[in-house]
C-alpha cells in the first residue's frame, strides 16, 4: 500500500498524536519536585514555549495535508479509507470527498490563525490549552471525514469534550456558568442523537451513510414514520450544534465569556452542525431517497429564515462587542442554511463559498473584540462611551474591514456569497422571503456594526482614568486577525475558481449515487441492489427469526 | 418482554426529562444520568431481544443475537461516564463560582442568609 493511500487518516491522526505528547509535556509543576524559584520559572517557560511550537508546528501541518486532499478530492474523486481495512459497510470508512476537503482546509487555516493569537498569552490562563485544541482539532477532523453515523457521534462527542475544557479555559464566573448551559444543553442533544442513530439502526441494520442511504431508499412503508422520526431527530441534534433557530439560545452567552481564541476558533462548531445537515440531507434523505426523499424541507428554509431574522435582531440589541459577534456568528448560520435548505446546486454552492468567509470573518471580530476590550481598560468591549484607546487607528481599520465583511458589503467575500445566494433564490418559491430577509437583515448587520463602531472609535472621552490599565493591542495580536482578514481578500481574489469548487462541491453532494459507489463498490451495490430492504441483507437478524421480533419488525421476518 | 422493556425506557426518559427540567444542578445531573442509561438501554434493544444465542459464528448455531448494539453500548456508556463526571465537577465548580447550586446561579428570597 501505497504512502498516499494513507493521506485521508492523517488529518485525524496528527492531531490526536500531537495531543498526546502534548499532555505529556505538560505545564504544570512536577508533583513531588523542589526546583528553586527561578528554575522552576525557566523550566516552565522552556516547556511552555516547547508546547506551543509543537502546537503551532501541528496545526500547520494540517494546511497542507488539507490542501493535498483538496486537489486530490477537486477532480471529483471519493477517497475512501476503510479503517482497519474492514470493507464498508462492516467496517468504519472514512471519505474524502470535494465538501470533506473544503471543510478540513477551512479548520485548519482558522486553526492556525487562533493558535497564532492563543500563543500571545491566553493559552496561560489555565492549563493543558494546547492538549485541548489539539483535541478539538481531532474531533473536528474526523467529523468531517467520517462515513459511518456512529463514529460521527463518537467524534462529536470527542469534539465536545474537547470544547467543554475550552470554553471553560482561564475559569471565571460568568464563563462557569454559560458552560454549565453548553455542556448541559450539548449532553441532552447527545442523548437524542444516540437515540436517532438507534431507531435508524434497528430500522436498516447499518450504520454506514452511504449504505443507510440504500436502505432508506427501500423503506416500507410501516417502518416509514420510524425512519422519518428518526431523520428529524437528527436534525434536532444537528440544528442544535448549527444553533438553528429555537435551539440557539445557548450560544452567545457561551461564544461571549469564553476566552478570544477559542470563541474564533468556536466559529467552525457550528459550521459542523450545518455540515453534517448538508451531508446527511443530502445523501440519506436526498431526492434519490424515495419514500424519505427531502425530509426536511418544508423545515429548513423557513427556520433559517427565522434564524436569520433574530440573530440579527440580537446584534442590533448586543450590549457588548463580543456578544454582537455571537449574534452574528447566529445569523450567518441562519444565512449558510438558508443557502442549504434551498437546496438548488446554485444555492448549495453559495452556502458552501459564505461557509469559510462566514468562519474566518466572525473569527476576526471575536479576536479584534478581545484587542479592542483591552485597548479600553475597564470599559471593555461594552458598548458604552469609554477612553480613547491607544491604537485606535489600527484597530478602527482592522474593525471597519472586518465589519464590511460580515455585513456583506462590496468588495468582500460577504456580498459575493449573498450576492450568489440572492441569485441561486430567483426560482424559489420562497423568492419574495429570502430576498426581502436577506436584504433586510443585511442593513440592520450595517447599522449594528456602525453602532458598535462609532460608539467604541468615536464617541470617546477623556475622563481621568489609570494610564497603565489601557493595554494597547501588540503586532502579535493584531497579525492574526489581519490574517483572517486576509483569507476574507483572498476569497474574493480567487472567488472564479473557489466558487467554480463550490458549485463542482454542490453538484457533487446533489448525485449521491457516486458516494455510495465509492463507499460500497459497484460490484456489491449491484449484488445487493435486488436484495435491498429484505432480511437476507442484514443475515444476522435475518437468519434468527426469534431475535428480530423486537419492537420493530423487519420486512418479511415472521417472528 | 418487549413491552416491559419498552416501559422502562418510557419510564427512564421521562423522568430523565423531568429532572433535566429542574432548576438546581443536581437533579440535572440526574436526569442526564436517567436519560444516557435509557438512550444505552434503548441502543441494546436495538439488535432485538434474544435469550441463549450466541453473537459470533459458531457451528452448532440456531440463530444469532446482533453483536454491533453490543459495542454501541460499550462506547455509549463509556462515553456517558466520563461525560456525567464531567458535568458533575462542572456543577461543583459552579456552585463554589455562583454561590449556589441554581443552574442560572440565582439568589432566591429564601436562600439569602438572614
Amino acid at each position: 500500500m501505497n504512502w498516499l493511500d494513507h493521506l485521508p487518516i492523517l488529518p485525524v491522526v496528527l492531531p490526536l498524536l500531537s495531543g498526546i505528547v502534548l499532555l505529556v509535556l505538560r505545564q504544570d509543576r512536577p508533583q513531588g519536585e523542589r526546583l528553586a524559584v527561578s528554575s522552576l520559572r525557566d523550566l516552565r517557560n522552556r516547556s511552555l514555549s516547547l508546547q506551543r511550537g509543537i502546537s503551532l508546528l501541528a496545526a500547520l501541518a494540517l494546511v497542507p495535508l488539507a490542501i493535498a486532499l483538496l486537489q486530490t478530492a477537486s477532480d471529483g474523486t471519493h477517497l475512501v479509507y476503510a479503517l482497519g481495512n474492514w470493507a464498508a459497510p462492516y467496517g468504519i470508512v472514512l471519505v474524502v470527498d470535494r465538501l470533506a476537503a473544503w471543510m478540513l482546509l477551512t479548520t485548519a487555516l482558522l486553526a492556525v490563525f487562533a493558535l497564532l493569537y492563543a500563543i500571545r498569552g491566553s493559552d496561560t490562563e489555565g492549563r493543558h490549552f494546547h492538549v485541548l485544541f489539539q483535541l478539538q482539532l481531532f474531533g473536528l477532523n474526523g467529523a468531517f471525514l467520517t462515513g459511518d453515523l456512529f463514529n460521527l457521534f463518537v467524534f462529536f462527542e470527542i469534539l465536545l469534550l474537547a470544547s467543554y475544557g475550552l470554553l471553560l479555559h482561564g475559569g471565571g464566573r460568568k464563563r462557569v456558568k454559560a458552560g454549565l448551559h453548553f455542556v448541559v444543553v450539548n449532553l441532552v442533544g447527545s442523548t437524542l442523537f444516540l437515540f436517532a442513530v438507534g431507531t435508524l439502526y434497528g430500522v436498516t441494520g447499518t450504520l454506514n451513510m452511504a449504505d443507510l442511504a440504500v436502505k432508506l431508499a427501500a423503506t416500507t412503508p410501516d417502518n416509514l414514520a420510524l425512519v422519518q422520526s428518526a431523520g428529524l431527530l437528527l436534525f434536532a441534534v444537528f440544528a442544535l450544534k448549527a444553533a438553528l433557530l429555537p435551539l440557539y439560545l445557548w450560544l452567545p452567552a457561551a461564544y461571549a465569556h469564553t476566552s478570544a481564541p477559542v470563541a474564533a476558533l468556536f466559529a467552525i462548531m457550528t459550521k459542523v452542525g450545518a455540515y453534517c445537515i448538508l451531508r446527511v440531507y443530502t445523501l440519506m434523505f436526498g431526492d434519490d431517497a424515495g419514500p424519505v426523499a427531502n425530509l426536511l424541507d418544508p423545515w429548513l428554509a423557513p427556520l433559517a429564515l427565522a434564524t436569520l431574522t433574530l440573530g440579527m435582531l440580537g446584534a442590533v440589541a448586543s450590549t457588548t462587542l463580543r456578544q454582537q459577534a455571537a449574534y452574528l456568528v447566529v445569523a450567518s448560520i441562519g444565512s449558510l442554511l438558508l443557502a442549504f435548505g434551498l437546496g438548488s446546486t446554485d444555492a448549495i454552492a453559495a452556502g458552501l463559498y459564505y461557509l469559510p468567509h462566514s468562519v474566518f470573518a466572525a473569527a476576526a471580530l471575536f479576536l479584534l473584540a478581545d484587542s479592542i476590550g483591552r485597548a479600553r481598560g475597564e470599559f471593555a468591549d461594552r458598548f458604552e462611551s469609554g477612553p480613547e484607546m491607544p491604537g485606535a487607528r489600527v484597530l478602527g481599520g482592522l474593525f471597519f474591514v472586518a465589519a464590511m465583511a460580515i455585513a456583506g458589503l462590496p468588495p468582500l467575500s460577504g456580498f459575493l456569497g449573498k450576492f450568489m445566494l440572492l441569485k441561486a433564490a430567483l426560482d424559489s418559491p420562497l423568492l419574495p422571503w429570502v430576498w426581502s430577509v436577506v436584504l433586510a437583515t443585511g442593513l440592520a448587520a450595517m447599522i449594528a456594526l456602525a453602532r458598535s463602531g462609532s460608539l467604541l472609535f468615536y464617541r470617546t472621552h477623556n475622563s481621568p482614568h489609570e494610564p497603565g490599565l489601557l493595554t494597547p493591542p501588540t503586532a502579535a495580536a493584531l497579525a492574526p486577525v489581519a490574517g483572517l482578514l486576509l483569507l476574507v481578500a483572498g476569497l474574493v481574489i480567487w472567488a472564479g475558481p473557489l466558487s467554480g469548487y463550490a458549485s463542482a462541491t454542490a453538484t457533487q453532494l446533489l448525485a449521491p449515487q457516486q458516494y455510495i459507489e465509492a463507499v460500497l463498490g459497484t460490484a456489491s451495490l449491484e449484488e445487493r441492489a435486488p436484495a435491498r430492504g429484505t432480511p437476507a441483507d442484514s443475515p444476522l437478524l435475518g437468519s434468527d427469526p426469534s431475535a428480530a421480533s423486537g419492537a420493530i419488525p423487519l420486512e418479511g421476518v415472521t417472528p | 418482554m418487549e413491552a416491559l422493556i419498552a416501559l422502562v425506557i418510557g419510564v427512564l426518559t421521562a423522568g430523565g426529562v423531568f429532572l433535566a427540567l429542574r432548576g438546581q444542578t443536581f437533579p440535572v445531573v440526574l436526569g442526564l444520568t436517567l436519560m444516557s442509561y435509557a438512550v444505552n438501554l434503548f441502543l441494546f434493544v436495538m439488535g432485538r431481544l434474544a435469550i441463549g444465542v450466541p453473537p459470533v459464528i459458531s457451528a452448532a448455531a440456531e440463530g444469532y443475537t446482533d453483536p454491533l448494539p453490543q459495542a454501541l453500548v460499550l462506547t455509549a456508556i463509556v462515553i456517558s461516564f466520563g461525560m456525567t463526571a464531567f458535568v458533575i465537577v462542572l456543577a461543583l465548580k459552579a456552585r463554589a463560582e455562583l454561590g449556589n447550586d441554581h443552574v442560572d446561579g440565582l439568589q432566591h428570597e429564601e436562600d439569602r442568609p438572614a
